[in-house]
């Protein structure tokens, strides 16, 4: 069972903000969908291994080799602002972060 | 009452690779803002990431000069954040199975031996760069983000600000030598975050623990570490708290000041990176990174005092950078004397060096040209003075030191055909100076000597000058 604690930290934490009608409604679909997943544990896993994915592959990997950017206008087409190549965002409060 | 110190310390260490940790992108320094960056490194929809097999070989290879154990399977996890430098709003870090973990340094304070743990180590990208202006905005340059790095974790072993110097330094070297890493502070290739608490002897849990970011150098650690040191066994004599806090070091006023609280553990939402399939280390793989390990810094000093009968003292300069070591071997390999290689290093190239505040790799001078004109010292076709006129030459210069000595008309004279001329010469013109020798002034032939050098222009070799010059004197 969620709470509406754990949904309103999850939503900080993801930086959205919702009215209580809208957290109890989340809470409840939330809920739900937890329920079904929850399903998964009728399935016997007695004797699997862990995994953390579902395809069976291993080592896919490329060598060390650099390959440029040819050019930079269609990266920066979708920035708002920018200044030279810079993305220009709002400032940022917590100077000491970086 | 009597306090102790609990240090822990962890290291970020730049991989140096051609390209990113898990984009094509090509890693460089000093780069303009946003050139070496592509769709995955700004987190465009839909672009997936790929793993630089060769950054987690280099990381192998510092876990090995660690005496780390490596993980055989491991995969990446998520570590979700929101921040302007990480586009994704995740970091692609190793949080359940790290590279490797348990390994070891050793270090020496007042002459004693203690080895530090280390608990883990794990690769990572790094963030992009936010600059803050004045005019209302910050600006973001993600050529960072993506570059590979290794996260060094030390176990809490380290007892005082001094073990936590050393630690670094010996980290450093250890590092430095498998040449996985430049590990420069200055540049940011090598980046430290300390914690440290202290409780009162014998108290069996840890007192909390504050942390110290933004230190750039090795001093400033064991400075911001010792400062903070004091002033939480204060706080705690003057019946107060510590709280779990991040504090920086204010290289100016000497002093730890709060950044931020830390009000409960931090949330970031792990989970395993669905993009990327697990990595299978396999012996062999763990077998071509060892084989490829250059020697440690420790065993090339071992090797230089007993295979080339170089003082311990001097093994230990030459060691202190690989760029040196590398330098000093690579001159004796060419038929250098390892003595006098090692005495021009330390002596006449460091003080370049220091001087003109460049390093080895920013100088002219090679191997091959220290190497060449040692052998011109050591058979005798320059003197050791005319040796100092011709090093200013071949550090400055990319110049062949013989040819040059040749051109420039700078070879000794050594023939007793030329000289026996010459010092008649002078003798003929100085029966006070002879006068005087054989009244037992003997710095008469000093002023003899001189003169024959002044009419040779230096270039006359003064151990053959000498026998010619007493025997000569002798008959008169």
């Amino acid at each position: 069972m969620i709470t509406k604690d754990s949904v309103a930290h999850v939503a900080d934490l993801a930086r959205l903000s919702f009215t209580d009608d809208e957290l109890e409604q989340y809470t409840s679909q939330l809920d739900e969908i937890l329920n079904m997943v929850d399903q998964l544990a009728e399935v016997d896993t007695e004797g699997v291994a862990t995994t953390t994915q579902s395809v069976h592959l291993e080592n896919v990997m490329r060598a060390d080799v650099a390959v440029a950017q040819a050019d930079l206008t269609p990266i920066l087409a979708n920035v708002p602002t920018h200044k030279g190549t810079l993305i220009q965002v709002p400032a940022i409060i917590d100077k000491e972060e970086d | 009452m009597n306090f102790e110190t609990t240090i822990g310390l962890e290291v970020h260490v730049e991989l140096k690779t051609k390209s990113k940790m898990f984009s094509p992108s090509p890693v460089s320094y000093g780069a303009e803002p946003n050139v070496n960056t592509n769709v995955i490194d700004w987190g465009y929809p839909g672009v997936l990431p790929s793993i630089n097999q060769g950054a987690y070989s280099l990381g192998i290879m510092v876990a090995l000069a660690l005496h780390a154990d490596i993980a055989h399977w491991t995969h990446f996890d998520r570590k979700n954040y929101f921040y302007p430098d990480n586009p994704k709003a995740y970091q692609i870090t190793q949080s359940e199975q790290p590279l490797a973990t348990n390994g070891w340094i050793e270090i020496e304070v007042d002459g004693k031996k203690k080895k530090i743990g280390i608990a883990e180590l794990h690769v990572e990208e790094d963030a992009g760069k936010n600059q803050h202006e004045d005019d209302g905005y910050s600006y973001v340059d993600l050529n960072r983000q993506g570059t590979p790095l290794v996260e060094i974790v030390s176990k809490p072993d380290i007892a005082s600000p001094e073990e936590a110097y050393q630690y670094l330094e010996q980290l450093r070297q250890l590092v430095q030598f498998t040449g996985a890493s430049d590990v420069k502070m200055e540049e940011g290739s090598m980046r430290v975050d300390t914690n440290l608490s202290v409780r009162p002897v014998g108290q069996d849990h840890f007192g909390t623990k504050t942390e110290i970011k933004n230190l750039n150098s090795f001093n400033h650690v064991r400075d911001g570490l010792a400062y903070e040191q004091q002033r939480q066994i204060q706080t705690l004599m003057a019946g107060g708290a510590i709280r779990q806090e991040t504090r920086r070091w204010d290289v100016d006023k000497k002093e730890t000041i709060l950044m931020r609280v830390k009000e409960g553990a931090d949330d970031y939402r792990y989970f395993p990176e669905p993009d990327l399939p697990p990595i299978h280390v396999t012996q062999t793989w763990i077998e071509k990174v060892a084989a490829q390990l250059p020697e440690a810094a420790a065993k090339r000093r071992e090797r230089y005092v007993s295979q080339w009968n170089i003082p311990a003292y001097d093994a230990g300069v030459l060691t202190l950078t690989k760029e040196m070591a590398d330098f000093f071997e690579a001159t004796v390999a060419l038929g250098a004397d390892p003595k006098l290689a090692s005495n021009w290093l330390m002596g006449e190239v460091s003080g370049y060096l220091n001087a003109n505040h460049l390093e080895l790799a920013q100088v002219a001078l090679t191997p091959a040209h220290l190497a060449k004109m040692i052998a011109l010292i050591q058979d005798g076709t320059i003197s050791s003075k005319i040796a100092k006129k011709v090093f200013q030459e071949i550090i400055a210069n990319d110049t062949d030191p013989e040819q040059w000595v040749n051109d420039q008309g700078l070879i000794q004279l050594s023939d007793p055909a030329k000289l026996t001329p010459v010092i008649d010469g002078v003798l003929d013109a100085n029966q006070q100076s002879i006068d005087d020798f054989k009244d037992g002034k003997d710095r008469a032939i000093g002023f003899l000597v001189g003169q024959i050098m002044k009419q040779t222009h230096g270039k006359a070799n003064p151990k053959v000058v000498n026998q010619l010059l007493m025997a000569e004197i002798k008959k008169r």
